[in-house]
């Protein structure tokens, strides 16, 4: 595909910008991890553009071991979620105000 | 406009349409569907743009295994409606103003020279990111992050279970 590195990488910061607005926006705890998971993504576009760019494996590479973080990631966030809708019957970040379980 | 630009432009409209789609939904179901359609578009512009291997993956691993678990989780604590009622009014116009400040700062960056590499046309050589080469790299170049990034993979499984058992040798 003959695009300019620059388009990719514009629509990976606006996929990044959109995970923000809605780790800000959103209040529902997995929500707001899908918005994380959506930067994530957006960073890993990034690698890729640039690692055609600069014609190097090693971003390719980095993006295979940042998926690798993001699924041992979201396996811990989500039994995280999981334990706190035990305790408190909500998954409102709003509700997640103290410190003690 | 050249067929491939038409084409990318045409995977970015869906993924930031889905995106957005993700985030304005109201049921969490569908907030997960989105983003399921959206690796996948990713996925196709990683093959797009030489890197095969990594497009597989994104299937395999993000489309399927993760956002699987994260259905998993949303219907079995019957999370799926969000709560109503907004009490912090400024939430909005603040995240809205921060956004825009945040991607005009990026297109900023991006468009006003700051990169050099920016403008690299897409003619690539050879077998690049073919998965054999990515493949080669990874257990020749890369060999110990392998093994660390399982044994990340194994500590995150034991952390899971540990946080989501039920504590029955407390209550006894």
């Amino acid at each position: 595909m003959n695009v300019p590195t620059s388009y990719v990488v514009g629509l990976s910061a606006l996929l990044f910008t959109l995970g923000v607005i809605g780790v800000l926006v959103r209040r529902n705890a997995i929500v707001v991890f899908m918005s994380v998971e959506l930067m994530l993504n957006a960073g890993n576009l990034a690698f890729i553009a640039f690692a055609r760019a600069s014609q190097s494996l090693g971003g390719q590479v980095f993006v295979f071991f940042t998926i690798a973080v993001a699924a041992a990631e979201v396996a811990v966030g989500l039994a995280l979620i999981v334990t706190i809708f035990k305790a408190k019957h909500s998954i409102d970040i709003d509700q997640m105000s103290s410190l003690k379980g | 406009m050249t067929p491939d630009l038409i084409l990318f432009l045409t995977l970015a409209a869906v993924a930031v349409a889905t995106a957005v789609g993700m985030l304005a939904s109201r049921n969490a179901v569908y907030s997960v569907l989105f983003l399921v359609m959206n690796f996948i578009t990713v996925a196709v512009l990683y093959l797009l743009l030489n890197a095969a291997f990594i497009a597989m993956v994104q299937v395999t691993v993000y489309a399927g295994a993760i956002m699987v678990l994260f259905l998993f989780v949303v219907m079995l604590l019957g999370a799926e409606r969000s709560a109503g009622d907004e009490r912090l009014r400024w939430q909005r116009p603040a995240a809205a103003v921060l956004g825009l400040t945040l991607l005009g700062e990026t297109g900023y960056v991006l468009f006003a020279g700051a990169t050099t590499s920016g403008g690299l046309p897409g003619a690539v050589v050879g077998d690049f990111g073919s998965p054999a080469a990515v493949g080669l790299m990874l257990f020749n170049d890369y060999l110990v992050p392998i093994e660390v990034a399982s044994l990340l993979l194994l500590v995150a499984m034991v952390g899971a279970i540990v946080l989501s058992r039920d504590d029955r040798k407390k209550a006894r």
